[in-house]
């Protein structure tokens, strides 16, 4: 008999999957999130997963989890608590039963409920068994791990391979509760195990008993639909910040024609950046995993130097030690793209965690008078164009430039309007060549730019020798005269700052005057552009101003910030960007500050600025 | 390998004036270099010098071909990245003892294990010249320095043994004062394929004048030295009867004459592992000779090339997309219309 279910249409909403380390929660969240991009929702995601590569199975050090925040509507955020959470042990409850909103739905495997990992994660009842959880919450508790083994009978594999393929099963119940296809999925599995047909055979299985679970078990009545997004008219594919970061540096590559020579050392959350670019050496990208950041930013250098275009990424702690060498990038007017994926700190930190703390590092980092430009990407899907513009601003001003990204960033991912790469800025190469008209000289510079030649070695007639003393102007040889130090550095200076002449005009969303304008940089874009729609519908007075360029500032934004009363700067640390825009403008900026490893939820935002207007 | 030269050794000297100390070993580095560049190369345009921090590492500003000045130890980096994007370039880096195995000392044995095609001179000098006179990882054990008023603790690095230890297929010691052998092995150098390592013992007259006096001095030379050469026996002496025999597994100087002749004398194989190690164990030694000459040299496939054949088979076997656009356009997509 067929059960009644009724279908209720929602605007969005947040799924939190949260299991141990080895329950496969980053890929039922994958799964689910490529999935919703594919039937059109807008969406944002956010994976979180320990520093510990195996901790201890069932312990709450163990947890990792995935939300996903999807939606009929533009969203610009992970979103804050979720409205289902998916448990698949007690530890993973424990850690996460905290921030599902009241009266949400908790989905359980109940097989998970041992004596054992209930110990494991400090429950002296079991939750599931004393009541405690189906009064606040619409709790569905499902003995996954039977489902899984009894769907798979038949299927010669080990019951430990059976009991993996749990993820599957909850993603299958969810794929139901939302009304999702299960053919991406299973057309993945297909590609994902080519070789291992019984795999694929226990994924599908699986993932049919979890969607045939919700169709059957009376306790699902009902269905939820979250309608197409209206967004932008394109072509579209789910992009997280990884991947943007190399697309736009092979679409750098393609449209400058250098050679790319890609240097790094393995570090969280930066590694994927290497691993991804390890992949296209069909495309002519060189990739080396150097000893250590140090021989990372040298070997890159050492490539541009060349005549390639010398990247490397890295994290905090490793851009600390590539500091030097940057400075040594600056003194000698080479290009170079460094990416810095923050994460939090000081020292280890947090590694698998996000924060923007290291904006001062970035800005500020070097001995001597060492500007650097510095562009921050604000979504994931932004990462491409930040990428691009950092490699091509590179070349044209000879200077080292930093990408300031982040884990939530890298990590997290969007629908994206697949860019025509025919329509980003042009990015012309010219190399020095031999004048006979005149000697070369290493320092003369682009009137305009006041960018210096790239003269590769290889190239008759230009020889020349430059390093990291003090250089005299034009000539570029070693000079320790003091007004030249002066010029010089004024001229490395301004350089940097000439940048800014070629910024498109910020735009601000929502007021272009009025009470309160909130002043974002990077990944903290997403909160603030949320939290301004909200409030925009409150009918306050609020704009937004989201920015890439750290380093040089865009040269509206002096008027912008005088169009409002207030100003409001949200960001992971306590208060960077604010001691920044305060020393360049002397406004009396004010904070929102928070360093708690993951990106900032809209609320608080809101919640300020309604403060501010009333207070 | 350059059949007829057509440059001049005035062709690889630059218009900066040199800035070493009056006496200072690196003269007689740098116009040896510079005499036989010619017979190296006939096209400067693609000679690169990269250097460290230190006395040593000014010498790029010296020579008038590519050159760049990096940071302390920092070289070996920077050189591997160059040779990688651009493998035409003939790469030679200078170093010292402290740039190139103190604060460099991870570069230098990491590019020897990955054997990337470029040459390296390490100037030995055992002190710290630039810094005043601070012992360095080289400097004998108990060296009273500024740094060391009661002698240093630190055993020092072999440098040869180091090299081999870490996989150098081209390890070569000479010393300043003997020009023409300093000639040849940069010449050496120049035609091996990987990483070449050559250890140049370099006075510092100021800091620690006379380090290598009994390898110079005309009375003790001849007894102190061993000329290696490939295929040819190993003997050394003022009368030249004096050889390294090989008793089982165990060397030792031997007398030609009555007890042993030339037919027990070790025949240098710059292709023996076993004889390479042996040799570099004899710096470290009193009743040894010190020996001069390539002391190992083997063909071993070259990072830079490996990575070539990589990048080509890549280009040749990938099924996935095949242009920007494509991998821009790749995996799941939908279209909002």
């Amino acid at each position: 008999m067929a059960k009644n279910v009724s279908n209720k249409t929602i605007d969005n909403v947040t799924i939190r999957f949260a299991g141990d380390s080895g329950d496969g929660m980053q890929l039922s969240g994958g799964r689910f999130t490529q999935t919703s991009a594919v039937v059109g929702n807008d969406l944002s995601t956010l994976p979180d997963f320990p520093a510990e590569i195996r901790a201890p199975a069932g312990s709450l050090a163990g947890v990792s989890s995935f939300q996903i925040h999807f939606s009929s509507q533009e969203i610009h955020t992970p979103g804050e608590k979720p409205d289902v959470l998916v448990a698949m042990n007690p530890a993973a409850l424990k850690v996460h039963l905290k921030d599902l909103v009241p009266g949400g739905t908790l989905i359980v495997n109940k097989n998970a409920f041992t004596k054992k990992n209930l110990t494991l994660a400090g429950y002296e009842d079991d939750p599931t068994e004393d009541g405690s959880l189906v009064d606040y919450y619409s709790t569905h508790f499902i003995e996954m791990g039977k489902l899984v083994t009894n769907a798979c009978e038949g299927i010669d594999i080990p019951s430990k391979m059976v009991d993996r393929t749990k993820n599957l099963c909850a993603l299958g119940v969810l794929f139901w509760m939302y009304d999702r296809p299960l053919e991406p999925t299973i057309d993945w599995l297909n590609q994902k195990f080519k070789s291992k047909p019984d795999i694929i055979e226990a994924n599908v299985r699986a993932l049919n008993a979890g969607y045939n679970y919700g169709d059957t078990a009376e306790i699902f009545t009902t269905r939820y639909i979250v309608e197409k997004a209206k967004l932008p008219k394109g072509k579209y594919r789910n992009m997280n910040g990884t991947l943007a970061s190399c697309l736009g540096i092979l679409t750098a590559a393609e449209k400058s024609n250098l050679g790319i020579t890609f240097a790094g050392y393995p570090i969280t959350p930066a590694s994927n950046i290497l691993h991804t670019l390890s992949n296209w050496k069909q495309f002519g990208i060189k990739t080396y995993q150097a000893e250590d950041e140090i021989a990372g930013i040298g070997a890159a250098l050492g490539a541009s130097y060349g005549g390639a275009l010398g990247i490397t990424a890295s994290s905090g702690p490793g851009i600390a030690l590539k500091s030097e060498f940057l400075g040594l990038a600056v003194m000698t007017e080479l290009p170079l793209v460094v990416i810095n994926v923050q994460r939090g700190g000081p020292s280890t930190g947090l590694p698998t965690k996000t924060e923007q703390s290291d904006l001062f590092q970035a800005v500020y980092g070097r001995n001597g008078e060492a500007p650097i430009p510095v562009i921050a990407p604000t979504t994931p899907g932004d990462c491409f164009f930040a990428t691009y513009e950092a490699c091509r601003l590179a070349v044209k001003y000879m200077t080292p430039v930093m990408v300031l990204s982040d884990g939530y960033l890298v990590n997290g991912s969007e629908p994206w309007l697949i860019p025509d790469p025919n329509k980003l800025e042009d990015f012309k190469v010219e190399f020095a060549r031999e004048n006979d008209d005149e000697k070369f000289l290493p320092y003369k510079r682009d009137e305009k730019t006041l960018a210096r030649n790239w003269a590769i070695p290889g190239t008759k007639g230009l020889e020349h020798r430059i390093g990291g003393l003090e250089k005299q102007d034009i000539t570029g040889n070693v000079n320790y005269d003091s007004d030249n130090h002066q010029k010089m550095v004024e001229i490395r200076a301004q350089k940097v700052a000439n940048i800014a002449n070629e910024l498109p005009k910020t735009k601000i969303f929502g007021e272009e005057s009025g009470d309160v304008l909130i002043l974002s940089w990077g990944s903290s874009h997403g909160a603030c552009r949320a939290a301004t729609e909200t409030l925009l519908s409150e009918n306050l007075k609020v704009g937004h101003a989201s920015i890439n360029w750290i380093c040089p500032l865009p040269n509206d934004l002096g008027e912008i910030l005088k169009k409002f009363k207030k100003i409001l700067i949200p960001e992971v640390n306590t208060g960077q960007f604010r001691q920044i825009i305060r020393a360049e403008f002397l406004v009396d900026a004010i904070g929102l500050n928070e360093v708690q490893g993951k990106p900032l939820g809209a609320s608080k935002i809101e919640e300020k600025v309604k403060d501010l207007i009333n207070g | 390998m350059v059949d007829k030269p057509i440059l001049k050794k005035a062709d690889f000297e630059s218009d900066q004036a040199v800035r070493w100390c009056p006496g200072c070993g690196d003269y007689a580095i740098l116009a040896q270099t510079q005499k036989i560049f010619p017979e190296i190369t006939t096209e400067k345009e693609k000679v690169v010098f990269i250097s460290g921090i230190g006395c040593s590492s000014r010498f790029p500003y010296y020579m008038n071909t590519y050159g760049f000045h990096t940071i302390h130890g920092r070289a070996p980096t920077v050189a591997s990245g160059l040779k990688i994007s651009n493998p035409d370039l003939s790469v030679w880096l200078v170093t010292g003892d402290g740039d190139g195995f103190s604060i460099g000392g991870n570069h230098l044995i990491h590019l020897l294990r990955r054997n990337v095609d470029l040459n390296v001179m390490l100037f030995n000098n055992r002190i710290y010249g630039l810094t005043k006179g601070q012992y360095s990882p080289t400097s004998e054990q108990g060296k009273i320095t500024y740094s060391t008023p009661m002698g240093s603790l630190d055993y020092p690095f072999n440098p040869t043994k180091l090299a081999l230890g870490a996989r150098g297929a081209f390890v070569a010691k000479t010393i300043d004062r003997d020009l023409k052998h300093l000639q040849s092995m940069i010449k050496r150098a120049s035609e091996h394929r990987g990483t070449s390592f050559i250890e140049i013992y370099q006075n510092c007259n100021i800091f620690n004048d006379g380090a290598f006096s009994e390898l110079t001095d005309k009375e003790t030379k001849s007894d102190r030295v061993l000329k290696v050469e490939h295929g040819e026996p190993m003997i050394f002496g003022k009368e030249n009867d004096k050889g390294i025999h090989l008793d089982g597994t165990k060397p030792k100087v031997v007398t030609i004459g009555e007890e042993y002749s030339i037919e027990d004398i070790l025949v240098h194989d710059e292709t023996d592992a076993f004889i390479g190690d042996m040799l570099s164990n004899f710096t470290a030694s009193d009743t040894f000779p010190e020996p001069l000459g390539v002391l190992y040299c083997v063909e071993r496939p070259t990072y830079d090339d490996m990575m070539v054949d990589q990048m080509k088979q890549a280009e040749k076997n990938t099924k996935g997309p095949k242009s920007v656009n494509d991998l821009l356009n790749a995996g799941d997509t939908w279209e909002v219309k």
